[in-house]
């Protein structure tokens, strides 16, 4: 059990990290009308930042339930790939439950963890550091629509930019080693930018719309070279 | 009409688990498509930051807070403060911007 305690101890700094975006995202939460316990609901079974954030906004706009299926796959398209991925670090003779609960539990930093080991990754190890980080996510869900309406009016305003600066050390760093990620971030700030500001589309169908022209469109014209199947 | 949060939770977990599972459950072989590989390695990049702009000025109280935090933590990110740092930067932008703004 010795890879389980150290999965542990990776997981405590994962978990803070994970409680300060989940407050923020209990305050966009709140706004959508969500319980604190339905908050928790989402946040024990979901475990995506994003795909939360957008989901939450779909509630909030009263969106039809098959765009709230397709809102949910868009917004969390990105695991498509890591699933893949991770697909190959996962010993063929591993029980076929480890490959549901590290699906379940797939996010940007367990993936991470799991990736990171050769040849296989050990299960244990990433359940050591879901059983602390995943009750953080959940519990800071429901803190943040409980405290969204106690805290003062000025610390939810700054709180609430929390997610956001998650989102920035996820597609910021890129930009720097790729031209192509720094044209399509561009071109997604100015073009999100004028469909909120010029047309009456909901923040949910912006969202959906964008990431398959733009993705799309960095496909067919900046086509990547070979690369290694984990980047 | 209204509709039930719980079944939105149930479409969204069940649409999430799909995504997550079925990958790493059924399919087991490198993606052969070009065009869908290179799709796929671009969305998470395109999806954030759609969701990231213009929201984050509209999710302060001045909007002027907001922007300034965007480029402060922008600036922290690119520096590879990393998540915690990144989010605190963004935070303190706001909260100390806010009380002259």
């Amino acid at each position: 059990m010795k890879s389980f305690s150290e999965g542990f101890k990776i997981g405590i700094p994962i978990g803070l990290g994970y409680f300060a975006v989940a407050f923020s995202l209990g305050i966009i939460a709140a706004n959508a009308g969500l319980t604190p316990f339905q908050g928790f609901l989402t946040s024990a079974l979901v475990n995506a930042s994003a795909g939360e954030n957008a989901a939450f906004i779909a509630i909030r706009e009263n969106v039809p339930y098959l765009q709230m299926a397709l809102i949910s796959v868009v917004s969390n398209i990105r695991y498509v790939l890591m699933s893949f991925a991770l697909s190959q670090k996962i010993d063929p003779r591993a029980k076929m439950i480890h490959r549901f609960l590290l699906g379940f539990y797939l996010t940007d930093e367990y993936f991470a963890l799991a990736i990171q080991q050769e040849p296989y990754c050990d299960p244990f190890y990433s359940y050591g550091a879901i059983t602390f980080a995943a009750p953080c996510w959940a519990l800071g869900t429901a803190l943040g629509i409980v405290m969204g309406n106690i805290l003062p009016h000025r610390i939810v305003s700054a709180l609430s930019v929390a997610l956001f600066g998650m989102f920035l050390a996820i597609f910021i760093p890129p930009v720097k080693t790729s031209k192509p990620i720094a044209i399509l971030v561009a071109l997604s700030f100015l073009s999100s930018f004028l469909l909120s500001r010029f047309t009456s589309l909901s923040e949910s169908t912006i969202t959906i719309i964008l990431t398959v022209a733009i993705s799309s469109f960095g496909a067919l014209v900046f086509p990547t070279r070979e690369r290694s199947r984990d980047d | 009409m209204t509709r039930n949060i719980y079944v939105y939770i149930a479409v969204m977990a069940l649409s999430v688990f799909a995504i997550r599972v079925l990958p790493l459950t059924l399919v087991r072989q490198p993606i052969k498509n070009r065009f869908i590989r290179d799709f796929l390695y671009y969305v998470p990049y395109v999806t954030l930051s759609v969701m990231t702009f213009p929201a984050i000025i509209d999710a302060t109280d001045s909007p002027i807070a907001g922007a300034i935090a965007l480029l402060l933590g922008s600036y922290a990110a690119y520096k590879e403060a990393g998540l915690f740092k990144v989010t605190v930067v963004c935070c303190l932008t706001v909260l100390i911007l806010e009380v002259f703004l």
